[in-house]
This record gives C-alpha cells, structure tokens and sequence, in this order.
C-alpha cells in the first residue's frame, strides 16, 4: 500500500507536448476571433468598416494549416498531444480530438462557406442600421464551433461543439431587434434549438449509461452486434431526433421556414449551408464511428427520416410563393437525400460517409450561391416574392444565367454539380442490392423530379416573364456580392463537369474513431 | 429501504418527461424556457447518477459542461425573450404568428 503510494508520488507526471499543427486552425481563428473583438472595442466607429474584412482574412489565414495538414497527409490521423515522437499522431484526450482527412475536408468547406458568407453579409449588415461589428465576431464563434465538431470523437466535445454552432446563431437570428419577423425567427429557433439539446442530452446520457464512457469508439466497443436492449434503442432515437431538429429533417423541422425566412438573409444562408453541415457532422460522427453494431437500429429510424423528409419538403416546396420560403424548404429536402446513404450504412460506411460529405460540399456551394443572387435581387426588388423575379433576364442577364446555373444544379440536372452529389447518393443506395436501399433510391428519384419543377418554374419567372412592375433598371451589384457569386458559380460548374475535383478530396474521407 | 441509483434514473425520467410535456403544452415563451431548463436538469441527475453507478467520473464532468452551457442559454434566450417582449407585451408563441406557410 505504502509502496505504491511512494511510486506515485515519485513518478514525475509527464507532460505530453501538443501537436501546435494539428489544433492551429482552432486556435488561430480563436486567437481571430478575439483579435477582432479587441480591435473594435478599442477604435469603435474608426475601424467598423474593416470588420468584416478583417474576420475574412482570419478565416483565409486560418484555411492555411488546414491545407498544410492535408499536404502533409503522412502523419494524419493526428491527435492533440504528440504521445511519442516516434509513433506519429494517435492517443490524444484518449481520442476525443483527431485530425483525419474528413475532418479537414469539412474544416475547408466550412472556412470556405464562412468566407462567402461574410461577403453576402458585408452590404446587408452595413446598410441595415443594425450593429454589424457584434455580427462577424459572433459568425466567428459559430464557425470555431464547427471546426472543433468536425474533429470531435466525444459525446462532450460534441455536445460542446454544437451549443457553440447554435447559441450564437440564436443571437443572429434575431439580429433586426426592432422587426417583428426577426424577434419571432430568433424565438422559435432558440426554443426548439434549446429543446432539440435537451433530448440530444438526455439521448447522451443514456448511451453514457450504457458504454460506461463518452468515447464514442468506447461506445462502438461497449455495445454488441445486434445487442438490443431497451435503453440502448432509446438513447441512439432520442439522439438521432436531437440531431434531426439540427439538420432540419422533417418531422423536426418545423423551424426552419420561419426561421430563415425572418432571420436576416446572409444568416439563413450561413443557417442553410454551414449550420445544417454541421449537424450533418456531428451525426456522422456518432453514427458511423459510436454505432457501427446498432446498424438494426439506426438504418430503419434513419431511412424512414430521409423517406418522409424529402418527400415532405420537396411537397410544402411546391406551394410556396417567398423564394427564400422555398429554398428552406429545399434545404429540408436535401436533407433527406444526405440522409439516405446513412441509412444504409451497415458495411460501407466509408463510402456512405464520402456520400454525404461529398453531398455537403456540393450542397454549400449551389445554396450559398442561390443565396446570393436572392440578397443582390432584394437590394433592387426589395422582396423574396417569387413573382418578384420576373423579368429579371432583361435587366441582369448575368444574374439571371449564375441562378439558372444554381438552380439546375440543385435540381441534380448534369453538368454542373449537384448531379454528381446524387449520383453518389444513389451509388451508395444500390450498392449491395439492398432492398431497403433501392426503395429508397426511387423515392429519392420521384422526389428529384418533383423538385425539378419548382426549381425549373423559379428560372421560367426569369427568363420568360415581365417584371411586374415594368421597372427594368439595372440591379448595382456591389464587389462583394459579385465576388461571392462569381466563387459559388466556379465551384458548382467545376464541382459538376469535373466530379474528380471533389471525388480526389471526398474519396479517401474516413472518420477515423481515435483510441 | 434502499435507494439505489434506479431511484434516480426514474426520477431523471419523470423530470425529463414534465419538462418536454410542460415545453409542448404552455404558451408563454418565458415558461418554456424554464420547461427546457427541467429537461436539463433532468439530464444532469441521469448523468451523475451513471457515473455514480459505473464508478467513472466522465458522467460527472459531463454535468459541469452542461451547466456553463445552459447558462449561456439563458443568457442568449432571455435577451431573445426580452426584445419580443419589448415589442409585444405579453405575447404567448400563439401570437406570433408573422411567418407562417
């Protein structure tokens, strides 16, 4: 007893050193972040319109170590600590931490996002009367969140991770304090946010119950093939619901339209694309790497969430008449074609993960672009109307062309990229003959025709119809807006007549667990 | 009688289910938000009682993040509560009803 007490006290506690290059993303746009709170409290009005391109700039520079990790891809998977010089990367917080080629993809494509959505925000924020400072800092902080998810292989961390993506864009949805739209999109958002946590929570604490340990790969350990028990079907529901009210899947959906339609427009962008991404992750995460036995249990939950939320969504899409109500409820569509390879990933889980995080890089680009050409619209129309935008080929066939683009994309017609997104989804659902997998691909395929047409009738407005108030003068589109368009238009072109582009990246993506 | 760590698991649950009826059932934004509170709270007793239970302390960490982040919940909600508020005295969820479709 006494001896090993005297061993304790004389083994010198050895502190592992961290590995600066794995984490630098992080602390770089962490160090950013504040950087850029500090430089506005301290010069207030002289410098609020560097702001923005300062935040920019932070997430440009803090995309550097992300491409530097990729090139170096030999050490890779990496942890936080360096345990052995030698023995390159695992260990790590015991593997709550690790960098992989997924988890950097996705810490590019939310960089990247990020970056878009700042210069969609630029003119927005600072003609709207609002404070516009507290906007990037806060979008900062939503965008850490999301890195840090991508790498988290913990029940904590990832919890963690996502209160970090959500409460700020609470704050943002808000934003426009004195519109009625505005307070009730930030209210409902934050009350089913904060709802969707606490059944994500209590999910946790069930699977924490269960595996004796928040790792998820202690979870996959803990946990039989095939094992079922009640308390173990009732932790993986209730945080496959939490994540579903993340990701927007119908029935937890319900969020969304309001939300985005009343939030200010750059922020349901950043909503629609880098907020659901991340919910993506973090589903990904749990499922692929904390559940790879309960796969009797996650594929039916999840195949029936991708059934009914495409079909749903594509269905309420057809009615609307608001464009930004209809492309909410595209975004929830395409939620359930993201979801479909996850319900069939028993055995392939790597190619389904590849899927879907193809699918979420596609996805960003043609919605932020979408996007994009529906704020530079509002500054001339002042209104989401669908019927707003007829006659617009007259006045900005540029715009009208980038939209065209956009749209055929989201509807998955070749060449330009979203075809390749579903191709990929619907590779994985034949893959192995599966009955549950093929039914679900033709759904997905009824659904793509019926989104064809509300996608296809946004672009007839354009390019056929009269503008309804024979107002034909040109749309100024400021650098910003055009530079935003001008990337989202070369990514989704490129993304589709060069599917190699994103496959070289998305192929090789795997979670890898951490030990 | 012993109170074993089953007691709490089954208070957990009642808490957790009083909170989510009383979030779907009360109108006003402010109760709610106290609702969601309970279903936290709730988690929070399941959490510290596995880990008293499994004899592993990550259960017992796990409380102390779920505490600082519930704060910073109501921090963002309260100021969310208090400009609809600020707005529309006494509105339940009912009346705001400006986005709907």
């Amino acid at each position: 007893m006494s001896g090993t007490f005297v061993t304790l006290v004389a083994a010198e506690i050895e502190r592992p050193s961290i590995d600066w290059h794995a984490i630098a993303p992080e602390l770089i746009l962490l160090g950013g972040g504040a950087l850029v709170t500090v430089i506005d409290l301290i010069w207030l009005e002289r410098v609020r319109k560097l702001i923005p391109t300062l935040t920019s700039l932070v997430f440009l520079v803090a995309l550097i170590p992300v491409i530097t990790l990729w090139a170096d891809g030999s050490g890779l998977p990496r942890g936080l600590w360096i345990i052995d010089e030698n023995v390159p990367a695992t260990g790590v917080w015991e593997g709550a931490f690790v960098v992989d080629n997924y988890s950097l993809v996705l810490k590019g494509l939310f960089l990247l996002s990020a970056y878009v959505i700042v210069l969609l925000s630029t003119n927005y924020m600072s003609e709207g009367d609002y404070y516009d400072s507290e906007y990037y800092q806060l979008i900062a902080a939503s965008v850490l969140g999301m890195l840090v998810m991508s790498s988290s292989r913990d029940l904590i961390s990832i919890f963690v991770a996502l209160e970090l993506v959500s409460i700020p864009a609470y704050l943002m949805a808000a934003w426009r304090k004195r519109d009625l739209k505005s307070n009730e999109a930030g209210l409902k958002y934050m009350l089913m946010g904060v709802f969707a946590s606490a059944i994500l929570l209590y999910g946790m604490s069930l699977l924490y119950g269960i595996a004796g340990s928040t790792l998820l790969s202690d979870i996959a350990a803990a946990i039989d093939i095939g094992e079922s028990r009640p308390v173990i079907t009732l932790g993986i529901v209730f945080t496959i619901i939490g994540f579903g009210f993340k990701v927007s899947a119908v029935p937890f959906h319900t969020w969304a339209p309001d939300t985005y339609e009343g939030a200010p427009t750059p922020l349901t962008a950043f909503l629609a694309v880098a907020s659901k991404a991340a919910g993506f992750v973090a589903l990904i995460n749990v499922v692929i790497v904390a559940l790879p036995t309960q796969a009797n249990v996650v594929e039916p939950f999840i195949w029936v969430l991708a059934a009914i939320t495409m079909t749903v969504g594509n269905l309420i899409a057809l009615r609307q008449t608001n464009l930004v109500r209809m492309l909410a409820y595209s975004g929830v569509a395409q939620a359930g074609y993201m979801l479909a390879p996850l319900a069939v990933y028993d055995g392939i889980s790597d190619r389904a993960t590849s899927a879907v995080v193809t699918y979420l890089v596609i996805y960003a680009a043609m919605n932020l672009g979408a996007f994009a050409v529906v704020i530079i619209a509002a500054r001339k129309t002042r209104s989401a109307e669908l019927s707003s935008y007829g006659g617009m080929f007259n006045y900005a066939p540029g715009l009208t062309l980038a939209m065209t683009i956009f749209l055929f994309s989201l509807a998955g017609i070749p060449p330009v990229g979203g075809w390749w997104a579903k191709f990929e989804v619907f590779r994985v659902l034949t893959e192995g003959n599966r009955t549950s997998g093929i039914a679900l691909a033709v759904i997905a395929a009824v659904n793509s025709v019926i989104a064809a047409f509300y996608y296809l009738n946004i672009a007839k407005q354009m390019w056929f119809l009269p503008s309804p108030d024979g107002d034909n003068s040109r749309i100024a589109i400021p650098p910003a807006l055009l530079a935003a368009v001008g990337l989202t238009v070369a990514a989704t072109i490129v993304s589709g007549v060069l599917p190699g582009v994103v496959s070289d990246m998305t192929d090789f993506v795997n979670v890898a667990a951490g030990q | 009688m012993i109170v074993t760590e089953s007691w709490y698991l089954i208070v957990s649950a009642l808490l957790f289910a009083i909170g989510a009826t009383g979030l779907l059932v009360r109108r006003n934004p402010l109760v709610m938000f106290m609702c969601v509170e309970l279903m936290l709270n709730a988690v929070n007793i399941s959490f510290v009682a596995f880990s008293t239970a499994l004899q592993d302390l990550a259960g017992q960490t796990a409380v102390f993040f779920v505490l600082v982040v519930a704060a910073a919940e109501v921090v963002v909600g309260l100021s969310i509560v208090v400009a609809v508020m600020r707005r529309r005295p006494s509105a339940t969820v009912d009346d705001l009803a400006e986005l709907k479709g």
